[in-house]
């Protein structure tokens, strides 16, 4: 087989070289000299982004088996097994982050032995590494279906009711407590973005971005493999993503009016345009958007809104971890290129898995999937240059 | 009891014997380049700051309910009955949450290093438990740094307040800021002139409060919220169940 070397391939393939390299850097000689992280901004663009977007970008998982398996929504079960896969890789991906940005990466399992009940990071640690292997029983009968073993499929669908109520119970507690996190930091996040209710938030949020992520991908794999895409189901999407970005924007108003915040975020500020930017992208576009009945009906009018929103909820995610500190430390933190390159090659490789996943594994419907390949490798590509722009954002 | 220090930055001369002493005490290089530095970091965990003719010591606070004890997922700093709030290096995984959190800066990172450590003063904790002072307590020529028991050295430094009210501010720093820290603070001027967190920015509540509030409530809501995925899981199922039984019974009955 001839591998054709087209346009994206070779970004891609620089996109690797450039991580490898960021990566020997890290390694090699510390984090001191691979990131601009210092004493007074410890947590930088890896935590912000591979680890707080990384996780909420990979809620569509928990969002598509909730509504599927628990409130019996049978109408969007072509959608579970694609966010289950991106909810997988996502999390597999997240652990390949931290395992940049923690000091001592080689200790992880130190989480094990060494435990802090009291502390946020250990309930998320603990969480994120259950769930992972939740997911990757939720996973495993795709790749059993795709080899015909009948039994063991059986034996997963008997435990499946503990892996669903398990999955969305560890889903709740771990994207929640991501906002917990910070609620340690009263006098050193900025009150923009420190919140008593950041938790519900960041659970908020991430229910929303699971909706978005799963009309993303479902149209993005759709152009890939050339399938048709089945617009009843982004429809439905569409319309639990309009109401779920309603209530995220209501909680958000709620806490600035109770907070008596109101006058001042619209005060124009080095962090008021930020929160703007993040207000904008999240909410006031995307609403504005499906709040036409002809955008709610149109695959391209929901890829729109959808992506937009994506891009609103990451800028929320780096705002409260980056931006959000600069007034407390006094100057500010812009990553260095290595951070970005490392980012962009672990986003690039969950691409590539996703679409090597795809191609193999009967994720998507069968009887659609048999006119795909070549049409496919053609249209990868644009998930990869989605990808560049928003890394470097 | 625990133990505590109390710096009163009105007797400090600014010689920076306690910054020697610290060095020496946990095997850090000193020479006049790290005298020169105005600034704590991983080689220097105690700075004595200038300022005209006014002087001001920085260090770990060891606060009574340290925020970096409880954020730490592997447990690897704790508070010493003691006082000291001590760090165990083998059990560190490097997440920095503890810089992060701290409302006094003071954990820094071997940023260099490919083994990197989390550096800060740990108030000698060997020579606490053996019943001497720290190192800079017993270098210092003039008692700006004192050691002993926190409760003997609040009320002394209520007194000096008292015998003195126009050498100092009417406040000792670290009383009651995020619940009361084991060094204490009397000077002339504000603290915060000098980079320290203002008392009413940090406030008098323990930091690990604010987590708490949220992490005492898992324990109950794990099986709460169990339960009623369950039941909601059972309810859906069960309806499908019933469906797909009366419509068998309907096909059954129209062939009966």
């Amino acid at each position: 087989m001839r591998i054709k070397l087209t346009f994206w391939r070779i970004v891609f393939l620089v996109v690797m070289v450039m991580g490898l390299y960021s990566a020997y850097v890290r390694y090699a000689h510390g984090l001191g000299a691979a990131t601009n992280m210092t004493d007074q901004f410890p947590w930088g663009f890896w935590i912000g982004f591979d680890c707080l977007c990384g996780v909420m970008l990979a809620a569509g998982g928990f969002c598509m088996v909730g509504a599927v398996y628990l409130f019996n929504v049978e109408s969007l079960h072509s959608v579970v097994r694609p966010a289950v896969l991106t909810a997988f890789l996502g999390y597999l991906l997240f652990i390949v982050g931290l395992l940049f940005d923690l000091g001592r990466p080689w200790f992880i399992w130190h989480q094990l032995i060494y435990m802090n009940p009291h502390s946020v990071m250990f309930e998320v640690g603990m969480c994120v590494m259950t769930y992972t292997t939740v997911l990757f029983f939720e996973f495993l009968p795709s790749v059993f279906e795709r080899f015909n073993l009948t039994r063991p499929i059986r034996w997963i669908h008997k435990i499946y009711p503990v892996l669903i109520v398990a999955g969305i119970l560890l889903s709740t507690l771990h994207q929640s407590s991501l906002g917990s996190l910070y609620l340690i930091m009263p006098s050193k996040l900025h009150p923009f973005w420190y919140s008593p209710a950041l938790p519900f938030f960041f659970f908020g949020s991430a229910v929303a971005v699971g909706l978005a992520m799963t009309i993303f991908e479902s149209t993005q794999s759709a152009k890939a493999l050339g399938r048709h895409l089945e617009l009843s189901v982004l429809v439905r999407l569409g319309g639990a993503l309009l109401v779920a970005l309603w209530v995220n924007a209501l909680l958000r108003f709620e806490d600035y009016f109770r907070r008596d915040m109101l006058r001042q975020i619209l005060k124009p500020s080095y962090e008021a345009y930020f929160l703007w930017l993040e207000l904008a992208l999240s909410f006031v576009i995307p609403i504005t958007l499906l709040s036409f009945k002809k955008v709610r009906l149109s695959p391209n009018g929901l890829y729109l809104a959808s992506v937009i929103s994506l891009f609103g909820f990451i800028t929320n995610r780096l705002n409260v971890s980056l931006i959000g500190f600069e007034t407390y430390v006094g100057h500010h933190y812009v990553p260095k290129w290595t951070e970005f390159s490392v980012t962009l090659m672990i986003v690039a490789m969950g691409f590539f898995l996703f679409r090597v996943a795809v191609q193999y594994l009967p994720i998507f419907p069968k009887e659609e999937f048999v006119h795909a390949p070549l049409a496919a490798l053609k249209t990868a590509p644009p998930s990869v240059s989605a990808v560049l722009e928003h890394a470097g954002d | 009891m625990s133990k505590a220090l109390l710096y009163d930055s009105t007797i400090c001369i600014g010689c920076k014997q306690c910054e020697q002493a610290c060095a020496t005490q946990n095997k850090l290089p000193y020479n006049d380049t790290i005298a020169a530095e105005e600034r704590q970091s991983e080689h220097k965990y105690t700075v004595v700051m200038t300022k005209g003719d006014k002087f001001m010591r920085r260090l770990c606070m060891h606060c009574e309910h340290p925020a970096c004890a409880s954020v730490c997922p592997v447990g690897a700093f704790h508070k010493t009955k003691e006082g000291p709030v001590v760090y165990d290096v083998w059990k560190c995984i490097g997440c920095r949450y503890c810089m992060a959190t701290c409302v006094f800066s003071q954990p820094k990172y071997e940023w260099g290093s490919l083994n990197p450590r989390v550096r800060k003063c740990i108030m000698c904790p060997e020579r606490v438990v053996a019943g001497q002072q720290t190192a800079c307590a017993e270098i210092c020529p003039t008692g700006a740094t004192k050691f002993g028991e926190r409760d003997d050295l609040i009320k002394e430094a209520q007194d000096r307040i008292r015998q003195n009210p126009s050498t100092y501010l009417n406040r000792i720093y670290g009383l009651h800021e995020v619940g009361g820290t084991c060094v204490l603070i009397l000077s002339g001027v504000k603290a915060e002139e000098f980079g320290y967190p203002a008392s009413e920015k940090i406030g008098d509540i323990p930091m690990p409060e604010y987590t708490g509030r949220v992490m005492e409530r898992v324990p109950d809501f794990i099986p709460l919220w169990s339960v009623v995925l369950g039941g909601i899981y059972w309810i859906s199922h069960r309806r499908q169940e019933v469906a797909a039984a009366e419509a068998n019974e309907k096909k059954n009955g129209s062939v009966l």
